[in-house]
């Protein structure tokens, strides 16, 4: 039947296009990709039940469908609210959204830890990139901010709770994933935890996923604590035959050296294929894995690798200037006279005539 | 190894039927009531080991709900648990007199309990008896209109009940 | 005075206990519906009746009905929402422990009408004793063949269960409610999907308030047209207000929503006036969600009308300058009371019971009853002000569900009706220490009691 087929138009800010029945707005909107899609710190689209969380993606919908073409009335969360025929969406056009979105990471981050100097997180990190984009500078938070004690799950996981943005994908991971859930959410309110309750280590086959899928800090890869910074490292990606898993990983190197194994991450950062534990903790040697080349990653990204290559420094036209001699002495001109100074406006400055004096004089 | 009494356990089990088959999980907070009320007054992580394999749930399941809900106590409490309103109607009708009061007369602070095991005072939210505030919980019951002779009368009382049945 | 239609026999003796109960006419609704009715002429009698949820969002209760899903095969439940506990609101429990039949009652002829064979009601843990006196109730309904296989040869199955909670205000929230009921944290669902299409165990599920399904029991045995006759307007029946606060008589009172709010705080019929002969201050007629109105704003609204205690009066001028009739907790502030305080201890309660779910109630609640604390306490600046207005604005209408909103509202109210009594607890830092009461000079010199 046709009508089966029929796709639905939806507009997000100003572009649009068709999508299945049933596709979110996110969804829809990393259709269109760029800018236009929202941010998302819980969802996750191969964990079922993620999402409606973190409220990072809240956006407008302006007309709810051509058949009901009423604006809805809040903000909704875009990754649990599907587009209907004829929606009209506005996420980055919205003021309302972005005002929005600017309080929920400035909530997001009144009790984060800001400890990026030391998080093995930074450079990759969900809830770093988007406070560059939506943060403000200083903080209105003038309260000490919540801690937990760090404790470890385990041999291979560490769990800095002080950091966690209570995004529930580990839980989802751990439930999916897993046959039996060690942990999970403890305590209720700007309280809550994610633990075990009696501290027992997370032994599952699978259970090493919860660090990449977790968007902050919070859940480590002790094997690669302190070992490295990402960007410092060499991503590439790579292979083996896992009886466990497809075996399919991105290494993080330096030379030779693996520093450690992650799942394969696509362009929303979410992972392609799980890999098991052995793949991720227990395999880092280059030998054992075949490698088949340098993963490409965004090179707005920190860590992309090549982040350079094919950029072109800018000429510097001094050394041709001097054709060899070296200057006697280089100054700051900004320092030399305030005509000099870019913020100035030069029309507004005492001394020489300049255009404006001849107005009128004939 | 604990274990619920016999007249528990078919409570349990008469609480399990009221769900649908393979729903039991649902009867966990009714049973959680249980199992503290025969357990000592609060739910130890054996307690709950213990619930969640009747209920046939991972442990987890069980430390989630138990940790959510404020009337499940996670350490041991006094044998009597004073457990006073402060929330708006109660404040506008001096439930803070009578935290103080309280707190004086047991010689004790919030969160904590009497070094003799008898006593303990919690604060908690609205418990819904705003036209008889000030209030507190006092086990099954609610103690309401509170003064502070109301107060002292009530300690005396626990401490006979206590004795009488000792 | 006005017409009674659920306490009008609650104070009879041994009304508690089911033969006495019976002999004042209960059950009779019962055997009306079931023996002359179908489920859906229930539902529209109710539809007609013009009955609005009790539990605080006045939703049209016929209509939610109407919503409920009705797939092949697959069991639907009416739940009943008992877990009142919105700072203010007592009603429901004065219900339940004084005529515990009306309201099962009430649940039999609900259920009829949307298929519900199997009924709950969730009421929250605290209640304990009225736990007990509902499944006194049930048991003694089953007896007498009100409930279980074949209800008076119809061929209706009834069960009703009782599932108490274990303290959480959010879980009357009624996704959170349903999350509770199959043993889970009370955390409420994301919505679509709504309950009544997947609600309980993901079977379609309406979930009621206490007082609305007690209210189909009289709307059965007078009929729509009668039912609706009472009141005005859109609010149609009658309300039950738990007043409490600075007055002479806190308690349950039944009112057919014409009655004026004057009349409401200082007729003896009700609340009886201001304790102390002291004079009004502010009042929050709705639960604590809703915004506090100063005196001047209350007994009369911005246009000079009179505020009548309804659905539309109360909420007359928009939050700007109205409030809402919410759930029914109505609280009186005498003249020395501090707002600043009061409204500490409602963002201490919205904090304590935030589920923690998203992220704007969750760190929002926190960080402003942080700040409250600060001004209370005479460390405020006035900065802090705008910082908490600007705080409730973010949290307000981006969160999961309605507690968010709930925890802004009063935060919001407080600073707009009564924004120089915290600046005053900021320029007064001293004097604010060691003061725990307000300013006066709010008490409208007109409404001396």
């Amino acid at each position: 039947m046709p009508d089966d087929k029929k796709l639905f138009k939806v507009t997000i800010d100003n572009i649009t296009i068709e999508v299945e029945p049933g596709t979110s707005i996110l969804n829809a909107a990393r259709k269109i990709g760029g800018d236009v899609a929202p941010p998302a710190m819980c969802y996750y689209s191969k964990l079922k039940g993620s999402g409606g969380k973190c409220r990072t993606c809240l956006v407008e919908v302006s007309q709810g469908s051509t058949a009901d073409p009423r604006p809805m009335p809040k903000l909704v969360a875009s990754c649990r609210t599907n587009v209907m025929d004829g929606m009209v969406v506005k996420n980055i056009t919205s003021e309302k959204v972005i005002d929005a979105r600017n309080g929920v990471v400035e909530f997001l981050l009144i009790n984060h830890p800001l400890d990026c100097p030391i998080c093995d997180q930074a450079g990759e990190c969900d809830l770093q990139d988007l406070s560059y984009e939506h943060g403000t500078e200083g903080t209105r938070f003038e309260f000490v901010r919540r801690t937990f004690e760090k404790h470890d799950l385990g041999p291979y996981i560490q769990l800095h709770m002080t950091r966690c943005i209570l995004c529930y994908r580990c839980v989802f991971a751990a439930d999916q994933l897993t046959d039996k859930r060690q942990h999970g959410i403890l305590d209720r309110g700007d309280h809550s935890e994610i633990a075990t309750y009696i501290k027992q280590s997370l032994d599952h086959d699978f259970i090493g996923n919860v660090i990449d899928v977790c968007p902050v800090g919070a859940l480590t890869d002790k094997t690669f604590r302190f070992k490295n910074r990402v960007w410092f490292l060499k991503p590439q990606d790579a292979h083996r035959d896992c009886p466990r898993c497809a075996g399919k990983v991105r290494l993080w190197t330096r030379g030779e050296e693996v520093f450690r194994v992650t799942a394969r991450r696509d362009q929303w950062g979410e992972v392609e294929d799980w890999i098991c534990n052995e793949c991720r903790f227990e395999k880092k040697k280059a030998s054992d894995w075949v490698i088949e080349g340098p993963t490409l990653i965004s090179r707005h990204s920190v860590i992309s690798a090549g982040h350079y290559v094919g950029m072109k420094m800018p000429r510097e036209p001094l050394p041709e200037v001097m054709g060899g001699r070296k200057p006697k002495l280089l100054m700051d001109i900004h320092s030399v006279s305030e005509v000099n100074d870019p913020n100035i406006d030069l029309s507004k400055i005492e001394g020489p005539a300049h255009s404006t004096d001849f107005v009128n004089k004939g | 190894m604990i274990k619920f009494s016999d007249d528990r356990l078919a409570k349990v089990q008469e609480l399990v039927s009221h769900y649908p088959e393979g729903k039991q999980k649902s009867a966990l907070l009714p049973v959680l009531h249980i199992a503290q009320e025969q357990f000592g007054g609060w739910l130890s992580t054996e307690t709950m080991d213990y619930v969640a394999s009747l209920l046939h749930i991972e442990p987890i399941e069980v430390y989630e709900v138990a940790t959510f809900y404020s009337m499940y106590n996670l350490k041991p409490v006094g044998k009597y648990m004073f457990e006073v309103c402060q929330t708006g109607p109660c404040m506008l009708n001096g439930s803070d007199q009578i935290i103080d009061y309280i707190k004086q007369t047991l010689g004790i602070g919030v969160g904590e309990t009497t070094p003799d095991g008898m006593f303990s005072l919690k604060t908690v939210e609205c418990l819904g008896a705003c036209g008889y505030a000030p209030m507190m919980q006092l086990g099954k019951t609610f103690r309401e209109n509170l003064t502070k002779e109301k107060v002292d009368a009530i300690i005396e009382e626990c401490r006979r009940t206590a004795a009488t049945n000792n | 005075m006005g017409r009674k239609l659920l306490l009008e026999k609650a104070h009879v003796e041994g009304i508690r206990g089911y033969e006495v109960y019976r002999r004042e006419g209960g059950y009779r609704s019962v055997e009306k519906a079931l023996k002359s009715m179908t489920p859906d002429q229930v539902t529209d009698e109710v539809k007609k009746s013009g009955l609005r949820g009790r539990g605080g969002a006045g939703f049209p209760t016929g209509m939610k009905w109407s919503f409920i899903a009705k797939p092949e095969g697959v069991p639907r439940h009416l739940v009943c929402n008992a877990d009142e506990s919105e700072p203010g609101t007592f009603k429901d429990r004065y219900l339940m422990e004084f005529i515990p039949h009306l309201l099962i009652e009430g649940l039999i002829v609900s259920s009829f009408a949307l298929g519900s064979n199997v009924t709950y009601i969730y009421i929250r843990g605290e209640y304990a004793w009225i736990t007990d006196i509902l499944e006194q109730a049930i048991a003694e309904a089953k007896q007498n063949g009100w409930l279980g296989k074949n209800i008076l040869g119809t061929g209706f199955d009834l069960e009703i269960y009782v599932h108490r909670g274990a303290g959480a205000y959010i879980c009357g929230e009624e996704t959170a409610l349903l999350e509770s009921l199959e043993g889970k944290r009370g955390n409420p669902r994301i919505k679509p999907p709504f309950p009544a299409v997947k609600g309980v165990w993901d079977r379609p599920t309406v979930v009621n308030n206490v007082e609305t399904l007690a209210a189909v029991v009289p709307i059965i045995n007078f009929g729509s047209e009668e039912y609706a006759k009472i009141g005005v307007g859109k609010s149609t029946g009658t309300k039950l207000i738990s007043a409490c606060g600075n007055i002479n008589k806190p308690g349950v009172y039944e009112i057919d929503m014409t009655i004026s709010v004057e009349e409401f705080i200082y007729s003896d019929e009700y609340c009886g006036g201001i304790p102390n002969g002291k004079k009004l201050k502010a009042c929050i007629p709705g639960g604590s969600s809703v915004p506090i109105l100063p005196a001047n704003l209350l007994l009369k609204t911005a246009k000079g009308d009179t505020r009548i205690m309804n659905y539309e009066s109360l909420a007359d001028g928009g939050f700007p300058k109205g409030s809402m009739m919410g759930s029914g907790g109505f609280i009186v502030f005498d003249e020395d009371q501090c707002v600043v305080r009061h409204t500490l201890t409602l963002a201490r309660f919205y904090r304590h019971e935030s589920c923690g779910q998203c992220s704007p109630c969750r760190e929002g609640t926190g960080w402003m009853e942080k700040i409250l604390k600060n001004i209370e306490c005479g460390k405020g600046k006035i900065s802090d002000i705008d910082l908490l207005w600007d705080i409730q604005r973010k949290i307000e209408g981006n969160t999961i569900c309605p507690l968010g909103d709930a925890a802004a509202w009063p935060v919001a109210a407080a600073i707009r009706h009564f924004r120089d009594e915290f600046e005053w607890h900021v320029t007064h830092a001293e004097e604010a220490q060691k003061r725990n009461y307000g300013l006066a000079h709010y008490a409208d010199p007109l409404v001396v009691a």
